[in-house]
């Protein structure tokens, strides 16, 4: 569990507020996370679909570093994926139609499951299938081997029937991750990756936690087209497409804001346009426990490494000693914000005297003083 | 390995219609081989152009006052490569390279027919440095659609034995496209390979006049082929196109990783924009 400030025995919290320009305490945050059964000792994940299966990434990242790679969703058998164009840069984002172009489930133990358990890369697996039963096999497939989580995409836009999205039905959803669930080994999380195009993302979440998913990650992408106005055609040859990137963080930010709010204790990894530490930041405060980044990786083929390491400077220059501390945190109740306690009902308003101006010490107008500048502010709340 | 450096502008020049970039970015311009290419972050770090633009190297310099440097050619088509035209020098710009499979060369020397249509015709010039050194002979067909469009021209004089320009419009060279020029050249060079790289239709006609050179016995071909790229480095599966292995199945192969330069032999060119039927996991 996450230190919950706002759980209700009111546990006594306290955060130690740092000003920024003090020097970033990187090596004394403590990353480490857990989600379910794993725990890992930092939070960045790749997302799937924009990594392949790693190696690829080798040259720009140190991948043992970060939390892990979750691998191209992967199926039963090889599948060649939809024609091109397959890309379309958006504002801020990109619209993909790819169709799960893959090896197989075999090829890839043999190939990319290998290179990850040989170069000491913690493997999350994305799984996909056509049937519940397909995803029962790949489970079956994957028991016993190298890997660190299985994360169920049953969300994926780009299938030829729309109505295979087992993401947007609660039961569907329920039946695949139960199905995933008893084909894997106990000791290994099953996170099931939902779709934010849905009316009701709660009970398809719920759905999947009752049916066994150690956690959820939240969100794939949302399905969008463009026209292309020479052609005066879709843009690309799938018509439709996932929409990918800072475009839609914030309704990758608000989904899982929601989830945490009504299912605090289930680990959540998010993920959706976060291109920064601080856009990471935003989902840890949402109530993710990890994050993954995407789009942005071709942007920035350094993107993990990089937002892992802004992320524990954007930790440590809040005061905080430990990921953890964040988890959530954007949950407490707004008088939690409040730096000192507030003034009594019906105290007479005295002007603000300079002395006390808050902020700067007595006879000085700006901050030059540095000392000050380090000086920490300790804020002790009750909840 | 390709590596990601934090580069600056050395100087944006514009050529005829389109524009030349030289970067200082040391670490790429010792490792380029000719055809491979670069991709250049556009925008700026919060700017809404996310996914990297790639361009085939025109020329490296290992050493220079300010380091390693390398040059690209690029038209300005779109958001991305307008704001790159606008790039000054010391600008600061996230360049990765050098990527991709290079041309591959002979062993011995041969006589090389090198076809570039539009900027098409940029990593030529590396290729045929390399090829010379080789002891190789060069002979040039460079084609666009205007005068204003040609690139290299002067280059392509001093590198080739020979050189045929070609326009659509006959504002210089002779009027026409490569492929007009193309079979009568390598019939009169004896040529033993052709290189080539530009738009994809050029490169269609170039792998059939090769196809079909010496009464059908045909010459090997190495073309680069433009299909348009997301990431570059092989995650994001956007740039395939079908190609057929040496096990003889075709597969939906990676531009940016397995290409761009191919054997003109092995790809599909009558299902481009589609997957074909047999090739591995099609139609599922």
């Amino acid at each position: 569990m996450t230190e919950m400030p706002s759980t209700p025995e009111g546990r006594k919290m306290s955060i130690t507020l740092r000003r920024s320009g003090e020097a970033p305490r990187h090596s004394a945050v403590d990353m480490t996370t857990t989600l379910g059964s794993l725990t890992v000792p930092d939070p960045v994940f790749t997302a799937s679909g924009c990594a392949a299966s790693g190696q690829e990434l080798a040259p720009f990242n140190d991948l043992t570093a970060i939390g892990g790679v979750v691998t191209k969703s992967i199926q039963l058998t090889a599948r060649a994926g939809r024609a091109t164009p397959r890309m379309a840069e958006t504002p801020s984002g990109m619209l993909n139609s790819i169709g799960l172009q893959g090896p197989g489930v075999d090829v890839f133990i043999k190939r990319d499951l290998a290179w990850l358990e040989e170069h000491g890369v913690r493997a999350v697996v994305s799984i996909a299938g056509s049937t519940i039963e397909d995803y029962g096999k790949l489970a079956g497939k994957l028991r016993g081997k190298p890997l660190a989580m299985v994360e169920v995409n049953i969300s994926c836009p780009n299938v030829e029937d729309r109505g295979q999205v087992f993401a947007c039905d609660a039961s569907a959803a329920a039946a695949v991750v139960a199905a995933v669930r008893r084909g894997t080994a106990s000791g290994v999380p099953v996170f099931a990756k939902l779709s934010p195009d849905v009316t009701d993302l709660v009970s398809i979440a719920t759905a999947c936690v009752d049916a066994g998913a150690s956690g959820l990650t939240l969100i794939n992408t949302t399905l969008g087209m463009v026209i292309d106005t020479k052609t005066m055609r879709p843009a690309l040859a799938g018509v439709t497409g996932g929409l990918s990137g800072p475009a839609i963080r914030p309704l990758a930010l608000r989904c899982v804001w929601q989830v945490h709010q009504a299912l605090p204790d289930i680990p959540i990894v998010g993920v959706g346009g976060i291109r920064t530490g601080l856009d990471a930041l935003q989902f840890i405060l949402a109530g993710a426990s990890a994050v993954q980044v995407g789009t942005v990786i071709f942007h920035d083929p350094g993107a993990p490494a990089r937002v892992s390491r802004e992320l524990r400077e954007a930790l440590a220059a809040r005061g905080m000693d430990r990921l953890e501390q964040a988890i959530g945190l954007g949950h407490r109740p707004p008088d939690m914000m409040v730096p000192e306690a507030p003034e009594p009902l019906g105290a007479e308003l005295s002007p603000a005297e300079p002395e006390s101006y808050p902020g700067y010490p007595p006879g000085y107008e700006s901050g030059y003083d540095t000392s000050y500048e380090d000086e920490a502010m300790r804020l002790t709340e009750d909840a | 390995m390709p590596v990601q450096v934090k580069g600056e502008v050395l100087s944006v020049k514009p050529i005829g219609d389109y524009y030349s970039m030289t970067i200082v970015a040391s670490g790429i311009a010792e490792n380029a081989r000719p055809g491979q290419f670069v991709a250049v972050s556009v925008g700026g770090p919060e700017g809404s152009t996310l996914l990297r633009r790639a361009f085939s190297i025109y020329q490296v310099r290992e050493t220079g006052v300010y380091g390693g440097t390398v040059e690209f050619i690029f038209s300005v088509t779109g958001k991305g490569t307008a704001w790159l035209s606008r790039q000054r020098s010391y600008d600061p710009i996230d360049v990765v390279g050098p990527l991709g499979r290079p041309f591959a060369l002979p062993r011995e020397p041969a006589n090389c027919v090198l076809v570039g249509g539009g900027y098409g015709s940029a990593p030529l010039f590396m290729l045929a440095d390399a090829l010379r050194t080789r002891g190789c002979r060069i002979d040039a067909v460079l084609g666009a659609s205007t005068g204003d469009r040609m690139f290299g021209a002067l280059d392509a004089k001093r590198m080739a034995a020979s050189v045929a320009f070609t326009t659509d419009d006959g504002s210089y060279g002779e009027k026409g496209k490569v492929s007009d020029v193309l079979p009568d050249v390598i019939d009169r060079v004896h040529a033993d390979v052709v290189y080539a790289c530009g738009p994809m239709p050029m490169l269609e006609a170039v792998q059939r006049i090769a196809g079909a050179a010496y009464g059908g016995a045909g010459i090997p071909t190495q073309l680069s082929v433009e299909e348009s790229m997301a990431c570059g480095v092989g995650v994001c599966m956007t740039c395939v196109l079908p190609v057929i292995g040496s096990d003889d199945n075709t597969r939906m192969m990676r531009t940016c990783v397995d290409g761009p330069v191919f054997a003109g032999d092995r790809i599909r060119w009558d299902a481009l924009g589609t997957v074909p039927e047999d090739a591995i996991g099609a139609g599922r």
